[in-house]
């Protein structure tokens, strides 16, 4: 069954590798020479000088005119798209084309149950395609290693789905829903819209919806919230003292995901930004009006990268794997 | 001789429709078992439930005295040639040969060899080139060479042409005859069960209407003519199968094992294309009711 499973599927494997293969070559090529850009531009040195932030554009600046920016966002394109192809090209064809073709009546009638049919299929080609993005995204995760150092940004949505594990996940249940979708709809190309379809839309939702919740934010409060120049870190100032800000400031860095900067009065209530009409009378109305005020900044520390990461592997791998036994109790119950 | 296929009370519905309905059916071994039946008379239901690519709704088959699919060994002893013999179009000959040989434990690559050989194929070829008769010798090729006790084949020889129909079921009877192996083979094509089977089974509205060994049944069933006739008048013995009538004439096929006495019929034997097309156009139920003087008679 292994070697019948490898005989359908080595040309698609084939391909992959192939593919795989040319990015590694690009990468390979590419790589040392932004990792030198970054070794020269003195942003590993920089804090005795104070000027990372004027560092730091300049290096991005070499590295986008070095390597076009249609070219750096196309990589990023590539993991971001890899698990998508990945179901619709090896997930939904995998049972809905047996089914279509009608050579399930051929294989299910050798002596292999189809249970364990199903199990080589789904173990060999789920592998394989968790495999080849998962290498990918290391891959890439290694070239984008100086660029994420500088920008410091990899818990945003448009980043954060291209490094790490989290892709190879996502190929995993972009796999098992086309396969899923495949055995419900036993036609090819429904599975296939099926699979890009739901597939993105579990992205966008689990991004939005479920990603913020998976860790508590940690919540710093103050009294006055400073925009640091450049970067976009914020100061949190305890104090707002009569020549300006005052206290011992908390430093929010701009690699950090700011989910909300709330204004709160003294019982810790939600304040909406505009004050009512009576505190607007005068200067001593406005400082009795917000006497209690203070200001709330929720946020995840960009420590917490690999944290998010495992977890949202882990709820993207319960996904394929419910999906994949919904496909074992469709395939013995409502295809016989 | 044991049954190699037992079916008990077998229906299998899909929504509302009942694909095959309420079917008992015993099919004896080590014959060659032509299951005929119209189109949408339960055929290929019945046999993908014999061969486990379908559950049954109710009651129950038992194939080789094991449940279908139910293991890989009972999976083993069943070979089977689908309708328009599927076979995976981007794999070669000799591939598909490989494939028989990986899924099962006691391929006879001999005589898969010795098959593909005979019948002229090009090891190298795919699947998806052959014409439909070297396709179908392919899948009956994989079928037979798994070494199966039962063979079952679903109109293998529909859509071939009458020279690769012949050929096909020349194959067919060489593998009995060297294997003793027991075949269970549905057609709409009555000429060619005519050629090859010796046990007959008559599937209709998804019921079984006859069975029973082809000389048995040859030897049972009379066709009678002469003067048009009530068939409620017909002695108790003899079974209206058929009956047709003109102003003066009336025609019955009937089944009976007795001799025929009445000296006013002209007594003709039946052909398997008479006798299937009787059972064939018999709407299940309406037997009784045209004889509602059976029973007085008797």
């Amino acid at each position: 069954m292994i070697r019948l499973t490898w005989l359908q599927f080595r040309m698609q494997a084939a391909a992959a590798a192939a593919a795989l293969a040319v990015i590694a070559v690009v990468l390979a090529l590419t790589g040392p020479h932004l990792a030198h850009l970054y070794d020269v531009s003195g942003i590993t040195v920089c804090q005795a000088h104070a000027d990372c932030a004027s560092l730091s554009s300049r290096f991005l600046n070499q590295a986008s005119a070095a390597f076009t920016d249609n070219f750096l966002l196309g990589f990023g394109n590539v993991v971001v798209a890899a698990p998508a192809l990945v179901g619709i090209f090896w997930g939904a064809p995998l049972i809905a084309r047996e089914l279509e073709t009608g050579t399930y009546r051929l294989t299910w009638t050798q002596a292999v149950t189809r249970t364990r049919w199903l199990i080589v299929k789904l173990g060999i080609v789920g592998v394989a395609g968790v495999a080849a993005v998962g290498l990918l995204s290391l891959m890439l995760t290694w070239w984008f290693r100086p660029i994420d150092l500088v920008n410091m940004n990899r818990l945003t949505p448009a980043v954060f789905g291209e490094r790490g594990v989290v892709p190879a996940a996502y190929a995993a249940f972009a796999f098992a829903l086309g396969v899923t979708a495949g055995v419900v709809l036993r036609r090819t190309l429904p599975a296939m819209a099926v699979a890009l379809a739901g597939f993105a839309a579990t992205r966008l939702a689990i991004t939005y919806w479920v990603r913020p919740h998976l860790i508590t934010p940690v919540q710093a409060t103050g009294k006055v919230v400073e925009s640091l120049p450049g970067g976009g870190a914020l100061r949190l100032w305890p104090a707002a003292g009569p020549h300006g800000p005052a206290g011992t400031p908390v430093t929010i860095p701009g690699s950090a995901w700011v989910y909300s900067i709330q204004q709160v009065d003294a019982a810790g209530h939600v304040v909406h930004p505009v004050l009512r009409a009576a505190c607007h009378r005068s200067q001593a109305a406005i400082d009795a009006c917000t006497a209690g005020y203070h200001r709330v900044v929720s946020y995840q520390p960009s420590t917490r990268f690999w944290a998010f990461q495992w977890r949202e592997t882990a709820v993207f791998l319960a996904l394929a794997l419910i999906l994949a036994g919904l496909t074992f109790w469709w395939l013995r119950r409502r295809l016989s | 001789m044991t049954a190699v296929l037992e079916a008990n009370g077998l229906g299998k519905r899909y929504g509302r429709r009942w694909a095959l309905r309420d079917c008992t059916i015993s099919i004896p071994g080590g014959r060659v078992v032509g299951l005929v039946g119209p189109n949408g008379a339960g055929k290929t239901t019945l046999l993908h439930l014999a061969v486990g690519l379908l559950a049954a709704t109710s009651g129950t088959i038992e194939v080789l005295g094991g449940c279908p699919a139910g293991s890989p060994a009972q999976l083993a002893r069943v070979g089977f040639v689908a309708q328009q013999t599927p076979t995976y179009a981007g794999l070669s000959v000799s591939q598909h040969l490989r494939l028989g040989a990986w899924l099962n434990a006691n391929w006879d690559a001999e005589l898969a060899k010795r098959r593909i050989k005979q019948f002229g194929l090009d090891p190298n070829e795919r699947a998806g080139k052959l014409s439909g008769g070297q396709r179908a010798q392919l899948a009956l090729t994989l079928a037979i060479a798994k070494r199966p006790e039962l063979l079952l084949l679903d109109e293998p020889v529909a859509s071939l042409d009458p020279l690769a129909r012949r050929e096909f079921l020349q194959g067919l009877m060489e593998v009995v005859a060297g294997h003793g192996t027991s075949v269970l083979l549905s057609s709409h094509l009555i000429a060619d069960l005519e050629r090859v089977c010796d046990h007959l089974v008559v599937l209709a509205a998804s019921r079984v209407q006859v069975t029973g060994d082809v000389d048995a049944l040859l030897a049972s069933h009379y066709r009678l003519s002469g003067p048009r006739r009530d068939p409620a008048a017909l002695p108790a013995n003899q079974e209206v199968i058929q009956e047709s009538h003109t102003d003066k004439q009336s025609t019955f096929l009937v089944r009976t094992t007795d001799p025929i006495l009445d000296p006013a019929w002209t007594i003709r034997p039946v052909t398997m294309d008479d006798l299937v097309l009787a059972y064939m156009s018999q709407p299940p139920g309406t037997k009784n009711a045209s004889h509602p003087g059976l029973e007085v008679i008797r």
